[in-house]
């Protein structure tokens, strides 16, 4: 304990003052002694000149969210640049199916308005208008989303009147989306404005329950490297009737009836947990959180789920799954974490990731010794009960709030949705955390550290001194932990490989990670005639 | 693969679907790093300098450092010069850089940032610099960038010291790989000529895995030595969209002679190169330099069967293609379709001018293309081969076409940053990629009966 806190104080040696005070507020360690988390800072601007890891509203709400809809087309309304990164590379899988033959799927094409200087000074909405009006002749998607870029809000391009006119012209929804980049403070602002969106716009527009029992959503779920078919083969083995995987490998018709779903999972809680929250409140839909990364966390999420329903056979197919698969996977698995036993990990990654892998290190018997999200809030940290308390600053206010009522023809009691008595109901919520996130502090262990947007130096020295066996972050710090003599991981793209999520992901998780820490390469780092060892024979000279 | 893509030509005059370019600030960062001890600054929001470090940091699969202005909303409302001396003053107390190259973006440009005065104004540290490029993203393309941070490095640091010049060369390498520019040093080490390369991105993207870590690696141009190109006789500017503006503001600002090349990609683009050294510093060609002339042009009349006559498509950046389609058609092939997301006319005339001096007709060029354009062209009329970035394979694949891929970037294969294609050993590299390509093809399609041993 005090060695980290020694370390951690070292750290911020190299800091000007205001920057010290500020990073320190970032930093938790985790004390068991004490009753609950202390209040950490997370949210709040990033320090100019800081290399932090941190991208903008646009990747939130593009990247990330809007992005993965399959059949819709998403222009990016801007100059090249931020469309073109965010083309095939957040690896969200998307395949046809029932409803979306292959020609209706447009997530492997990038569309950008590709805004010139004229544009700029006259400005983009013809050109917007033109673009929107050539891609429905060309392509006839079923909808279209626009996302703004930087210049787009400060030189005032109406693209809300843009969508609009659009959508009369066409007659398919055309969705505009507020999300510039100098928009709060990470990727979460853009999150949210695209929660707000679909919630508002496309949300309760259908009306076509999937046919099947024990209807569900998975919210927060990309399908990065097929994690969504992983699950989905999981759920439909046990019973489940999967309405809509939101939003990897998403179709937008089954977007429009998300709330003809009994329950909503959320796995991803930082880049959606607005819907569930407004679907709770609109529609009365209640919510579980679960976490699909890990073995037992899978069990523990489908256990869960089958209690919300409460119907035997459920919970004994529940059992019965879990069993087969958990047998299945064992052997291997063994062999893997015995190579992996008591190795140790930092995680400073996403808003959500890094508790889910806690699990899933643990599984290996491996310890995650540091945590740190890039854009988290204090719920992801602390839990969802200092939502009440968290004070709204200048860049969390220009995210507009959605106030929603509940709606007069469609809401109906969460124990309704789950088809069972408001007391059968009560009881329930005592044993399964319905419409809750704990955060990730009280899974930590003693003398573990929380980092909240964690920068270059801090990763640098943190390496040094505290040397884990590997690193689990993004590409950025891949290379830079490498050079350190460090194994790393991408937790954002897996290394292009996946999925991890479900028991066959964590079988491909523990794989990849002993591939990771055992290329026989990281014995050559020291040319043989730099070792310090005697000579193997007398020279000839 | 993209069954979404219509099969019969559609009208598209409007934006850009499937992009073939990126944004100017990409390229800043990328000449930016070529700078020893420098640390690359984002002056925007911080998705821009993210984004970026991503993309390079893919291709280059090496670390790549760059800091960022972190706009707010409030900084877009009220202009970013707080947020860019908080940042220079932050940058140099904890990274501790020799110099800060600083970039603009479309956000600070939009609300008209004035950098030269904030850099003028800012707290740097004794003997420390802060230069800038202003990079609107909503003008020309990467390649533009990497062009305007060129001129930047030049108009701020370079110096000359009186009218005697120094007997040394600069070269402006262009946006090339850490490979090419090694191999461009072993070329002119080979001819015995001093020379400035600047960037030179070479031990910076392309370092060894030590387990100590080197934020700032040893490579790159230092500022001492980019001040000292202001003394040089001569500069090689290598690539007329990446190259010729810096080396036109260095003669103008010190007087060194610029000489306009093309990348030195492909035999006869090598062959000037060389040349304008002998010509310029009377120097001998060494027996190496011939003797790997001397393989590349065995080796083109050796297998000029494998992909003489074949029809071939070639997209990337202007530099880039321009060098490669002359070397393409020294190889026999046909270039059908060239196109490069650049904007740029010189671009389409140059290729023209190559095309038609070979005797090919009906070739589509284009400058300021994309790749669903090029798509739909191969749709029309096929071609047995398409060259360019790894944007390029999921037309490969949709189309069924050999495909190798050249230029930048290149984010689904490994080490070829560090494997030239300039030079005669790149001549080899691209001879047997192009071929090895076609006969992939070859195996792959024919009948059991015309399996061949020997190709």
């Amino acid at each position: 304990m005090a060695e980290i806190d020694s370390t951690l104080e070292a750290m911020l040696v190299p800091y000007p003052d205001l920057v010290k005070k500020n990073r320190k507020k970032h930093l938790v360690v985790k004390d068991e002694a004490a009753a609950c988390c202390p209040q950490i800072e997370a949210n709040t601007r990033t320090i100019p000149g800081i290399i932090s890891q941190r991208g903008c509203a646009y990747a939130g709400c593009k990247g990330v969210v809007v992005g993965p809809i399959k059949d819709m087309i998403t222009i990016t309304h801007g100059p090249v640049g931020c469309g073109y990164y965010s083309w095939g590379t957040r690896r969200n899988k998307a395949r046809a199916d029932d409803t979306t033959p292959k020609d209706k799927i447009f997530t492997q094409l990038c569309f950008i308005t590709d805004m010139q200087e004229p544009d700029i000074v006259f400005g983009g909405e013809k050109k917007l208008a033109r673009m929107i009006d050539e891609v429905v002749a060309a392509f006839h998607p079923r909808g279209i989303n626009i996302c703004a870029t930087c210049p787009v809000g400060l030189i005032g391009d109406d693209i809300n009147a843009v969508a609009k006119a659009a959508e009369e012209r066409h007659g398919i929804q055309v969705l505009a989306y507020n999300c510039e980049g100098y928009k709060g403070v990470s990727q979460s602002a853009g999150h949210h404005i695209a929660n707000n969106n679909l919630m508002e716009k496309v949300i309760g527009t259908g009306t076509e329950r999937k046919i099947g029992k024990h209807v569900i959503n998975l919210l927060g779920e990309y399908n990065i490297g097929g994690d969504g078919w992983e699950l989905e083969r999981i759920l439909k083995e046990i019973g489940y009737t999967v309405n809509c995987v939101l939003t990897g490998d998403s179709s937008y018709l089954d977007i429009k009836n998300l709330h003809l779903a009994d329950l909503n999972l959320v796995q991803c809680h930082r880049s959606i947990n607005y819907i569930a929250e407004m679907m709770e409140t609109k529609y009365g839909t209640p919510w579980l959180k679960v976490n699909f990364i890990g073995i037992d966390s899978t069990s523990q999420s489908l256990r869960q789920m089958a209690q919300c329903f409460g119907e035997e056979e459920l919970v004994k197919q529940t059992e019965v799954v879990i069993e087969r698969e958990t047998a299945r996977i064992a052997p291997v698995l063994e062999q893997y974490s015995k190579m992996l036993k008591g190795k140790t990990a930092f995680a400073i990654v996403g808003g959500s990731r890094s508790h889910h892998y806690q699990y899933l290190l643990r599984d290996l018997g491996m310890e995650m010794i540091i945590a740190g999200y890039e854009f988290a809030h204090r719920d992801d940290y602390e839990g969802r009960q200092v939502i009440p308390t968290i004070k709204s600053d200048a860049d969390s206010k220009n995210i507009p709030e959605l106030h929603l009522v509940a709606d007069e023809k469609m809401y109906r009691e969460a124990h309704v949705h789950l088809n069972m008595s408001k007391e059968k109901f009560d009881e329930l919520k005592k044993a399964v955390p319905l419409n809750y996130y704990e955060g990730i502090y009280p899974n930590m262990k003693d003398g573990q550290v929380i980092i909240d947007d964690a920068n270059h130096h801090e990763v640098e020295v943190l390496i040094r001194t505290a040397k884990p066996d590997l690193f689990l972050s993004g590409v950025r710090d891949k290379y830079i932990v490498h050079k350190m003599g460090v194994a790393s991981k991408q937790l954002h793209a897996y290394d292009y490989s996946g999925p991890y999520a479900g028991y066959n992901g964590a079988l491909n998780f523990a794989r990849d990670v002993v591939n990771a820490l055992t290329p026989p390469a990281w014995k050559l780092i020291t040319p043989p005639w730099e070792t310090t060892e005697e000579p193997r024979s007398e020279t000839h000279a | 693969m993209l069954e979404c893509i219509p099969e019969t030509p559609v009208e598209h005059t409007t934006g850009k679907i499937n992009p073939a370019k990126t944004c100017q600030p990409l390229g800043a960062m990328y000449a930016a790093l070529g700078i020893h001890g420098c640390l690359p600054h984002s002056h925007g929001s911080q998705g821009c300098c993210a984004y970026h470090r991503m993309h390079l940091t893919r291709h280059f699969r090496d670390p790549v450092l760059a800091s960022s202005s972190s706009f707010t909303e409030g900084a877009s409302v009220f202009g970013g010069a707080a947020n860019l001396k908080t940042s220079i003053k932050n940058v140099f107390a904890i990274y501790n850089p020799e110099i800060m190259a600083v970039h603009t973006t479309c956000l600070s440009e939009t609300i008209g940032d004035d950098l030269p005065n904030i850099i003028k104004t800012a707290d740097i540290p004794e003997g420390k610099s802060v230069i800038h490029v202003n990079t609107p993203s909503y003008h020309g393309s990467h390649i533009t960038g990497f062009s305007g941070m060129c001129k930047a490095m030049v108009s701020y640091l370079a110096q000359s010291d009186g009218a005697t010049k120094k007997s040394q060369m600069n070269v402006l390498p262009g946006f090339v790989n850490p490979g090419d520019m090694r191999e461009i040093r072993r070329i002119v080490d080979a001819l015995g000529v001093n020379m400035i390369m600047f960037p030179d991105t070479s031990n910076v993207l392309d370092t060894p895995l030590t387990s100590k870590y080197q934020m700032y690696p040893d490579g790159g141009a230092t500022v001492a030595e980019i001040r000292d190109a202001g003394n040089s006789e001569v500069t090689l500017a290598l690539g007329s969209f990446a190259s010729h503006d810096a080396a036109e503001v260095l003669q103008d600002k010190c007087g060194v002679t610029g000489i306009p090349l093309k990348l030195p990609i492909g035999i006869k683009a090598t062959d000037d190169f060389i040349m304008a050294v002998k010509d310029w510093f009377g120097v001998e060609i060494p027996a190496s330099l011939t003797l790997e002339r001397g393989q590349v042009v065995d080796t083109l009349i050796d297998t000029h069967f494998h992909y003489q006559g074949k029809r071939v498509a070639v997209f990337g950046d202007p530099d880039h293609v321009i060098a490669l389609t002359e070397f393409l058609l020294a190889m026999g092939m046909i270039p059908v379709y060239v196109l490069t997301g650049t904007p740029g006319k010189a671009f389409e005339a140059e290729i023209r001018k190559m095309l038609e001096e070979a005797g090919i007709t009906g070739s589509r060029v284009k400058a300021e293309g994309d790749l669903f354009e090029l798509q739909q062209w191969i749709k029309e009329a096929p071609v047995d081969l398409l060259i360019g970035t790894s944007y390029g394979k999921y037309i490969a694949r949709a189309e069924d076409v050999p495909f190798v891929r050249f230029g930048f970037p290149i984010l689904d294969r490994a080490v070829h940053p560090l494997m030239p294609v300039v030079g005669y050993r790149g001549c080899l590299r691209l001879i047997e990629q192009i071929s090895n390509a076609l006969l992939e093809r070859r195996d792959r399609d024919c009948l059991d009966e015309d399996f061949e041993l020997v190709l």
